[in-house]
């Protein structure tokens, strides 16, 4: 069930969301969005370049995160904007496991008269956040 | 270096639509992880009241992708593609992209500056539908660690 406006409050919390980030992954979106950058499948490179190892891209943890807000509207239409900085990097080790990321959200702002939600996002790697001032606009009934 | 300024305030329209086809937008989906069923089940997209699939909101750097590096690769440019990371981004979503668009993309260079050792080139690239519609607004800041 899509949420109604009228029963959001500034604060509230939406269902959290965790989720692990691999090297094939990063190889899968590599090709899904057709950025070949060699930082993101490539520890010769990565490193090269002053990175601690593969990271992962930036555009895979937004739409990671984004997920957050998309799993609790349904409808990821009534998505009017979003926006994140990338002020740390996801390094993503070369095993199974991978990297894990842990996504919180809660209620930001209500925009009664456009019948807006703005809703900020967290997203945190190894104890630290990733992004920042992450946030998504969405049109709710 | 620093970045060519005589591209700041220009268009750097891409001569080829981005076909947004029902596949890509399930490939898309699987990448990043997220079985949302209007990504992949097209009777439920259109139970939802969409002509065909729906792309992920974040699917819209794949349809501008190949207009930016046109732009971001020209070598008058000046920048260093080596040392590249993503310094923030923003869509604005004016409609839904959908499977079965034919999206025209047109970036144009809002900034180019030079932060703590850093090159910043900052872009704004609209894209519309075949009559000139709005669709998205993407905006993007690409950082060259290390160049200026």
């Amino acid at each position: 069930m899509t949420p109604v406006l009228a029963e959001l409050s500034v604060g509230d919390a939406l269902p959290p969301l965790t989720y692990r980030v691999t090297r094939k992954q990063l190889v899968q979106y590599a090709g899904a969005a057709g950025d070949f950058n060699a930082i993101h499948w490539n520890q010769r490179v990565a490193v090269d370049v002053g990175l601690p190892d593969v990271i992962a891209h930036g555009m895979f943890t937004m739409a990671s995160a984004l997920r957050i807000v998309t799993d609790w509207v349904g409808d990821p239409g009534l998505v009017k904007q979003t926006e994140v900085r990338f002020t740390r990097p996801v390094v993503v080790a070369d095993d199974d496991r991978g990297a894990e990321v842990e996504v919180s959200a809660v209620v930001g702002a209500i925009d009664g008269h456009a019948g807006t939600a703005r809703i900020d996002i967290t997203a945190k790697f190894n104890g630290q956040t990733v992004l920042g001032k992450a946030r998504a606009v969405v049109a709710l009934p | 270096m620093a970045l060519n300024p005589e591209f700041v305030g220009k268009a750097f329209p891409y001569d080829e639509p981005f076909s947004v086809g029902v596949e890509k937008i399930r490939e898309f989906a699987r990448a990043i992880g997220d079985d949302n069923p209007l990504y992949r089940d097209r009777e439920a997209a259109r139970r939802a009241g969409y002509p065909d699939l729906v792309a992920p909101p974040t699917f819209a750097i794949a349809v501008i992708m190949k207009a930016q590096d046109k732009l971001l690769f020209d070598p008058r440019l000046g920048l260093n593609f080596d040392v590249v990371v993503h310094g923030d981004q923003r869509f604005v979503y004016h409609r839904p992209i959908v499977a079965g668009d034919e999206l025209s993309s047109t970036p144009y260079v809002d900034q180019v500056r030079v932060l703590g050792g850093n090159d910043l080139i900052s872009l704004r690239t609209e894209v519309t539908d075949p009559d000139g519609n709005p669709v998205c607004t993407a905006y993007g800041t690409l950082v060259a660690r290390g160049t200026a």
